[in-house]
């Protein structure tokens, strides 16, 4: 019997604001223990929440990016339940009128070679929904200790149908969103620092079979690898069960990346009741088509459609617009490389490998960086009219690279520009063929190769300033007189 | 409307998180009845096609602007705690 | 008996230190010592801080000297003792809303109306007792012992805000600060023979009062006399920034704007609905408040019967609503934070059920509990829902009614102060207790309770007037137009 996966995500990001969702004291990851807290944080008696005009701003851009249905109106509810983590011992969410419903995410499947487009599919959208994070519990001997500097943080909760069919799918569906997030200024959605979580629901069935198998919640998938190995894991344990004639049981497990194992989480025999009301506290939301249409206004290009359009008008190829297109920034640096070089292939050369590794070397983030488009698209020019040779432009990128001179002035410094005196050129070129009658020979008998029987004796007399392009063409017009 | 007798007090006060001794649980079972039973009249009530109310006068977009404002210093977070220890609070061993 | 500083309003104490008849920190030093006498039999303050109010008192000597020099304006209630609920944030004090669970609780901020009080120059003075976490009638739910009615100590000086109407009764307080969310400042008003004021949902910020039923609370003042009322409702009103369910209306003037509708002679339309004269109602406050509406005819105000036909569901949906928000706003208090953490919580969920447990009060416990039920999976829609669709029916009623008339008068509550005891193992009967009230706050409207005479027994009986929504200025100057006619409000308890 074969089987098919079917697996939902609901992944929780947090909204990039300086505020946190209900009071305005600072949000951030990384400040000493419980310094980003207000009596509202922390559920004093007597205090009130207020909504963070931003958060709200910034999930419609989500929506929108996604293709959300935007609703007119939508309210507050108060999710209850104990945890020592929540401060209010309820946490303000949207229950049945959530801001996003619908809409969906593009997302690119691994192709048959790194360098080829792999396969594109939406994955379909139930909603989205803004609430507020938690604190953080750190387990100690016998004791928990409790920091509320993340609780109140905004934190948009994206929930998709059950349409995914494959860990590939699930990572390459988290790629998406996150590069979406990224794009729209919306998230940084850095795992490691908790502002992007998923948990995934995975069930298998029998293919053909209609009805959905029971469901495995799988938690803590903290990176996005251990996302794809999880889920990976998870379908096989399932598959495993199954085969061997037993029954999955519908629970919540923890899978622990470093070991690559899950376990099931023993919950206490508690039934969950919410008890979901509005918020008194809390006004609804009423987003109208002026709200909308202003954020819209301020919406990014998607990155697919961004690369659909650097392949179309810059006839790249697809593995240099998987470099550039996954960061906004980069693809715009591109575009403007481009745009004052004319080549943009080449551009595109400079900036992935040359310009990617420098920064990578150094640690410098691409807005630090002293090359900017405009010293790519001179050097590139540089090298297209043959003032400068390509191991020579290497150099001269490196030294840019550090000191932000122009490329110009590099080469002015160093002296490493190529040799255009023509007449030198004329010279050694009819100095090489003078010396080797047997290539002439063997070339005007049609061998095209016995030209490059020329080249190294002219080389050697430029001492490696001279363009090959040009000794190229010096040589065959003086063998076709 | 349910039923006064549906009102199962366990499964309620372990919702609420508050243990009752079994004195309470007799005592508030009956007040409660009774209160339940009063309530209970509210069904007479036509309320086909009425709106509900959650707040006497409703407004829309309540919001501040995003502006970063500064919070308790962590002393101040700390004063009450029954338990502290590293800046945080100290509670017992959670039991998932 | 001749008038001490402490018995005496707002209007006269703050000519007085105008003029430098009396400084401020001679009259908190009357304030002080008649509470020093007076509090072992009233009980109604949970803490003092005489020192801190002295210095608070002299503080304001001389801000009001300062301003004297510069020819700076001074507020009406510079320099003026009010007490404050136990349910009311004011920094660095204590704030236990009469519970066991914030016994050693020491807020670290001020509530918007605390800041707005200081604002204004007045003394924050006390921590004034009530029904634990404001849920009560009687005061008799407090942690911390009952207060009792300052004209009959066996009796109770009704609740929530027991102590805020007691001190300003009893000579304790000027004025003082309590929270409404189903009459627990006017019912106890009424049963202290002083004015007490539920403003509009919205008109005053809830930030920093410590949320019972947050679609209901609202905040408001307890004073000798209608104009004080209006002094220290003006002081506290206006938008929050902190509150999202404050509304951005003007304050009005609203000492000003009733003085402009005696001038223009305005001849009030005054609904009497008949759903509040019918059973259960003390034929002594019936004959009391008959009496006082007669006067409001003598006044030619055109005095008409109106139906509130919901009334009688009135207490049902309260007690569905209330409970419900109650159920989620306590769940804070759970010994994690702050207040009472259980020695004995095996781990972090025994914490929860043991400080609870002990923390909390029986009252408090059954209110919990019931919201909890009627929010719970199944029947959320039966109770939680239906209540609220009632509470439109509720309130279309009273905004049916003002087509016809400008204020609704009814008795603030159906009996005067009862017995110690004598409602307490009963829940029902204290709830229903509430029944005259508890519209007034389902329907978001200012409600005020003013004196309107005694029963043969000596125990005050009150007025309740309902306005408007954020037409205060109108309800209080229906009030005084009332209470320039009798002299109820200088008859002092005897203690």
């Amino acid at each position: 019997m074969t089987y098919e996966t079917v697996i939902g995500l609901e992944v929780h990001v947090q909204l990039k604001t300086r505020s946190k969702m209900f009071t305005r004291v600072a949000a951030g990851y990384g400040h000493p223990e419980n310094t980003l807290t207000d009596p509202v944080v922390l559920a004093l008696p007597g205090t009130l929440p207020v909504m963070n005009k931003d958060a709200l701003d910034k999930i419609i851009k989500a929506g929108l990016l996604l293709g959300c249905d935007i609703a007119p109106v939508c309210k507050w509810d108060r999710k209850n339940y104990f945890y020592p983590d929540s401060p209010k011992n309820y946490q303000i969410s949207q229950y049945d009128q959530p801001i996003c419903r619908g809409g969906s995410v593009e997302i690119e499947l691994p192709g048959p070679a790194r360098n080829v487009m792999g396969e594109h599919k939406r994955i379909a959208l139930t909603r989205i929904h803004l609430e507020e994070d938690v604190g953080k519990l750190n387990h100690g001997e016998g004791a928990s200790l409790v920091d509320f500097n993340r609780a109140g943080t905004p934190l948009m909760e994206i929930v998709s149908e059950p349409v995914i069919q494959s860990a590939d799918e699930a990572f390459a569906y988290l790629t998406a969103l996150k590069t979406i997030m990224i794009y729209g200024g919306i998230s940084d959605c850095d795992m490691e620092k908790g502002q992007l979580r998923c948990d995934a629901n995975i069930s298998i069935r029998p293919v053909g079979q209609e009805a959905l198998g029971t469901k495995v919640e799988l938690k803590n998938l903290n990176s996005f690898s251990f996302v794809r190995d999880g889920i990976a894991h998870e379908i096989r344990r399932q598959t495993a069960v199954v085969e061997s004639g037993g029954k999955i049981v519908q629970e919540t497990r923890d899978y622990d990346g470093q070991t690559g194992t899950s376990q099931s989480l023993r919950s206490k025999e508690m039934a969950h009741d919410y008890r979901y009301f509005p918020d008194p506290d809390l006004m609804p939301v009423e987003v109208d088509s002026a709200w909308k249409e202003s954020i819209r206004s301020g919406c990014p290009e998607l990155p697919f459609d961004k690369q659909r359009r650097l392949l179309e008008q810059y006839q790249v190829p697809y593995t240099i617009t998987s470099v550039l297109v996954p960061d906004g920034e980069l693809s715009d640096y591109f575009e403007e490389a481009a745009r004052l070089s004319g080549k943009p292939q080449a551009a595109g050369n400079w900036i992935t490998n040359d310009l990617l590794r420098e920064l990578g070397a150094s640690k410098t983030p691409l807005s630090a960086s002293k090359v900017r488009p405009a010293h790519v698209a001179g050097l590139v020019k540089l090298v297209e009219d043959g003032t400068i040779l390509s191991n020579a432009a290497k150099e001269v990128f490196i030294d840019m690279f550090h000191s932000g001179e122009m490329p110009e002035a590099v080469l002015a410094r160093k002296g490493l520009k190529a040799e255009t005196n023509l007449e030198d050129l004329e010279r050694w070129c009819a100095e090489a063929i003078a010396a080797n009658s047997k290539s002439v020979a063997d070339y005007k008998g049609g061998k095209e190769s016995a030209l490059n029987a020329f080249k190294g004796p002219v080389m050697r007399a430029a001492k490696g300033k001279a363009d090959p392009k040009r000794v190229d063409e010096t040589l065959r017009r003086l063998l076709a007189q | 409307m349910p039923k006064p007798e549906d009102f199962n007090l366990d499964h309620v006060a372990n919702l609420a998180r508050i243990n009752l001794t079994a004195e309470e649980k007799t005592r508030f079972s009956s007040q409660l009845g009774d209160v339940l039973t009063y309530i209970a009249q509210l069904n007479e009530v036509n309320v086909d096609g009425v709106e509900p109310t959650a707040h006497a006068f409703p407004v829309v977009n309540v919001w501040a602007d995003d502006v970063a404002e500064a919070g308790l210093p962590v002393e101040d977070a700390l004063r009450n705690a029954p338990e502290k220890r590293d800046n945080m609070f100290v509670v017992p061993k959670v039991v998932e | 008996m001749p008038q001490e500083l402490f018995n005496k309003p707002v209007t006269e104490l703050s000519g007085m230190l105008a003029r430098g008849e009396v400084s401020a920190v001679e009259l908190m030093r009357s304030v002080a010592e008649r509470t020093r006498k007076v509090e072992p039999k009233v009980h109604a303050f949970n803490s003092l801080d005489e020192e801190d109010a002295l210095a608070q008192a002299a503080a304001s000597d001389a801000r009001r000297a300062a301003a004297k020099a510069s020819g700076a304006e001074v507020h009406a209630l510079e320099g003026i003792p009010i007490g404050i609920k136990d349910v009311i944030s004011v920094a660095g004090q204590p704030l236990t809303a009469s519970s066991r669970m914030l016994a050693t609780f020491v807020s670290p901020y001020d509530a918007t109306v605390t800041t707005k009080l200081k604002a204004a120059g007045a003394i924050c003075w006390g921590r004034l007792n009530l029904d634990e976490f404001a849920m009560g009638s009687s005061t008799e739910n407090s942690a911390f012992g009952v207060t009792s009615n300052p004209y009959d100590l066996e009796r109770v000086p009704g609740g929530s805000s027991g102590g805020s109407a007691a001190s300003v009764a009893a000579g304790e307080a000027i004025a003082s600060l309590g929270s409404d969310t189903g009459g627990s400042i006017r019912q106890p008003a009424a049963l202290c023979n002083i004015v007490g004021l539920k403003p509009s949902y919205g008109r005053v910020s809830r930030y920093g009062l410590i949320a019972f039923a947050s679609s209901l609370d609202q905040i408001g003042p307890f004073a000798r006399s209608v104009d004080d009322a209006a002094t220290v409702l003006g002081a506290i009103s206006g938008h929050d920034r902190r509150d999202s369910t404050s509304l951005r209306m003007e304050v009005p003037d609203y000492r000003r704007g009733m003085d402009e509708l005696r001038k223009s002679g305005r001849k009030w339309r005054l609904g009497i609905p008949k759903e509040y004269f019918g059973e259960g109602l003390d034929p002594e406050v019936g004959a009391a408040v008959q009496a006082a509406i007669a006067e409001y005819t003598k006044l030619g105000c055109e005095v008409r019967e109106v139906s509130l036909p919901h009334t009688k569901y009135a207490v049902g949906a309260y007690y569905i609503i209330a409970t419900a928000e109650c159920s989620s706003n306590l769940a804070r208090f759970d010994g994690v934070r702050y207040g009472h953490r259980s020695k004995d919580a095996t781990d972090a969920l025994d914490l929860y059920f043991k400080s609870r447990a002990e923390g909390f009060g029986p009252e408090v416990k059954r209110r919990i509990i019931l919201g909890t039920y009627v929010l719970s999976s199944g029947y959320y829609d039966a109770y939680y829902l239906r209540a609220q669709k009632v509470r439109t029916l509720i309130r279309r009623d009273f905004l049916e009614a003002y087509k016809q008339v400008d204020a609704i008068v009814t008795p603030t509550s159906p009996t005067p102060a009862f017995r110690k005891g004598e409602k307490a193992a009963n829940p029902l009967a204290m709830y229903l207790n509430d029944i005259y009230t508890i519209g007034v706050n389902l329907a978001g409207l200012p409600g005020i309770s003013i004196p309107c005479g005694f029963t043969g027994g000596g125990l005050p009986i009150g007025l309740q007037i309902i306005g408007q929504p954020f037409k205060e200025t109108e309800l209080l100057a229906v009030a005084r137009s009332y209470e320039e006619r009798n002299d109820w409000r200088n008859r002092f308890p005897t203690l």
